[in-house]
């Protein structure tokens, strides 16, 4: 795994992306394009290209943090309640403030991602039993009773269709003016960067950073902000998008270690790679309709998934 | 110079540390040794500021642990905990990187990779240094571990229980370079032990303790006597000199 294959790859896809789409528009276009074309690129192919992208970083970036600092390598953004908490986070916004901007909208989904978040790391401080298959097990269960919490509150108020939009990740509805709010996802992945020393040894355990002089409660805490600020952003443009989070920094870790000075660049590029093929493959498989991305990364990631648990089952034995 | 002032640790009614008092000579291996429950291991947790205590002082060079600045102490004091359990994937060489974080956060210098360079040569990881740890047998990462600490480059160095999963080459490896680094970089040295004869043969001091209180403390051969050892172990234990090293016989 290259920087030099992976590179050109994104940019491959990314042209493709560009070019696929109910509308035809073909490479021979390019210099002599309909304004009907224009508005397709500018106000739909290239933001959902971008949101693709970005989200894709954001997200195994995320995942990547969560797992280092719980020590797990099972635990992600789906595997630990962030992504359901944030979800009643959006469902209580839609409640008790209609009038709610983007903005103010995600804040209160990250409000209630980053106390989910804080709530399963208490969870795991009290867990004896510490099996790395078994706390993403806990987390699930816990972002299980948020998410029936969720959804009854959401069925007593005949809010269930507006909730199921957001349990599904979906870049067919971005248009220009819908995703900017992903941005805000670019100076937190730079911050993660600039972090990832620190986190790396947070990693090793709280002793082992206490000895080395570190901030140890200051640096988790930071990164717990940064996983729930962008899966924040992420549910409220796109949507829940599982598994990504949980494999691609798995995958990364296989090749690169668990340095994230290493891995996190690596890991940002593959999830983007990763996302914008899954997008482009729900988007041709049944042409000319769409299949939710959220559903072709779900198949594709639980199939990753249990691979990597054999494949650890059988390394332990 | 390490003072231990009076220290005590409750846990709920129970104090696991007793109003410990003793004074760390410099650039010596003390042992720390007991029976299991006896507080050695929170003791080191204490004078290394991992666990906070419930009375008493520690001070390091006249200074109060619990109000020194993290930063600054790293520098000065390095703790090593069991870590066979740790699994992750950082090659021997970027943990030993990790142990100059304290003087560079992470941007290493050339006095930082020289420092680094060393503590691997010292420990004879040179062959292994890009392999991840994962790969590695309990008493190479072990080894990997120590060599974080030298390059750490702390005055004081506080080991618990750094022989634990070792088999016996390994364990008197490690003993060994424990001695170079008192012996020849003037480091002082403080471990809990488990098996009695390495601290007999390895430490300068001895303190023996039991439920939370010291027994006895002091100079290797005073420690290593029947009656001292059966009243920390109840044991009735033999001892006999071997090739100048006092040697318990505690099997039968």
């Amino acid at each position: 795994m290259k920087y030099k294959v992976l590179i050109p790859v994104l940019i491959i896809l990314s042209i493709l992306s560009i070019f696929i789409g109910v509308v035809p528009l073909s490479f021979t276009d390019i210099f002599n394009l309909t304004t009907q074309q224009q508005q397709i690129i500018l106000v739909s192919r290239i933001p959902r290209l971008i949101s693709i992208v970005l989200a894709g970083i954001g997200l195994s970036v995320s995942g990547l943090i969560m797992q280092q600092l719980s020590r797990n390598k099972f635990v992600s953004p789906t595997t630990a309640g962030t992504m359901d908490s944030a979800r009643l986070g959006i469902l209580v916004a839609m409640m008790f403030f209609h009038q709610a901007t983007p903005l103010e909208r995600m804040f209160v989904a990250f409000i209630f991602s980053i106390s989910g978040t804080l709530i399963f790391m208490k969870i795991l401080d009290k867990v004896k039993f510490k099996d790395p298959i078994f706390i993403p097990l806990v987390g699930l269960m816990f972002g299980n009773i948020v998410g029936s919490i969720t959804t009854f509150i959401a069925y007593q108020n005949d809010l269930i269709q507006n909730m199921s939009s957001w349990l599904q990740g979906n870049f067919a509805l971005i248009l220009e003016g819908r995703y900017e709010l992903l941005y805000i996802s670019v100076p937190l992945v730079v911050l993660s960067y600039i972090f990832a020393h620190r986190f790396t040894i947070a990693g090793m355990g709280e002793d082992f950073a206490k000895n080395l002089g570190l901030h140890y409660n200051l640096v988790v805490n930071t990164g717990l902000i940064i996983v729930a600020l962008i899966t924040s952003v992420v549910i409220l443009t796109a949507g829940t998008i599982p598994f990504l989070g949980l494999i691609i920094p798995n995958i990364v870790s296989i090749y690169r270690g668990d340095h994230l000075k290493n891995s996190l660049p690596f890991t940002a590029l593959l999830g983007a790679v990763f996302l914008l093929a899954s997008d482009i493959i729900g988007r041709v498989i049944i042409f000319p309709y769409e299949v939710a991305i959220g559903v072709i990364v779900g198949v594709v990631g639980s199939f990753i998934f249990l691979y990597l648990i054999m494949r650890r089952s059988a390394y332990e034995s | 110079m390490v003072k231990i002032n009076d220290v005590t640790k409750l846990y709920g009614d129970t104090a696991v540390v007793d109003h410990v008092s003793m004074t760390i000579p410099k650039g010596k291996i003390t042992s720390f040794i007991g029976p299991n429950g006896a507080g050695k291991s929170t003791l080191l947790s204490i004078v290394s500021r991992l666990i906070a205590k419930d009375e008493g002082e520690v001070l390091i060079d006249g200074e109060e642990v619990s109000m020194t600045n993290n930063k600054d102490l790293a520098k000065k004091l390095s703790i090593l905990k069991q870590a066979n359990d740790i699994n992750v994937r950082l090659t021997v060489r970027q943990l030993v990187s990790f142990g100059r974080f304290p003087y560079s956060q992470g941007r290493l210098t050339d006095i930082d990779k020289k420092m680094i360079d060393s503590s691997i040569h010292y420990m004879e990881l040179e062959t292994m240094e890009n392999k991840f740890l994962d790969q590695l047998s309990g008493g190479q990462k072990q080894r990997a571990y120590i060599a974080m600490v030298i390059a750490q480059d702390t005055e004081y160095i506080l080991l618990d229980e750094p022989l634990n999963n070792l088999d016996m080459k390994h364990s008197v490896q490690i003993m060994k370079v424990l001695r170079r680094l008192a012996d020849e970089l003037g480091k002082t040295i403080v471990i809990v032990l488990h098996d009695v004869n390495f601290a007999s043969v390895y430490s300068d001091y001895i303190v023996a303790l039991r439920d939370g209180k010291v027994i006895k403390k002091g100079p290797t051969e005073e420690i290593i006597r029947n009656g001292v050892l059966k009243e920390v172990y109840d044991m009735d234990i033999k001892i006999q000199d071997i090739d100048q090293c006092r040697i318990c016989l505690y099997f039968s």
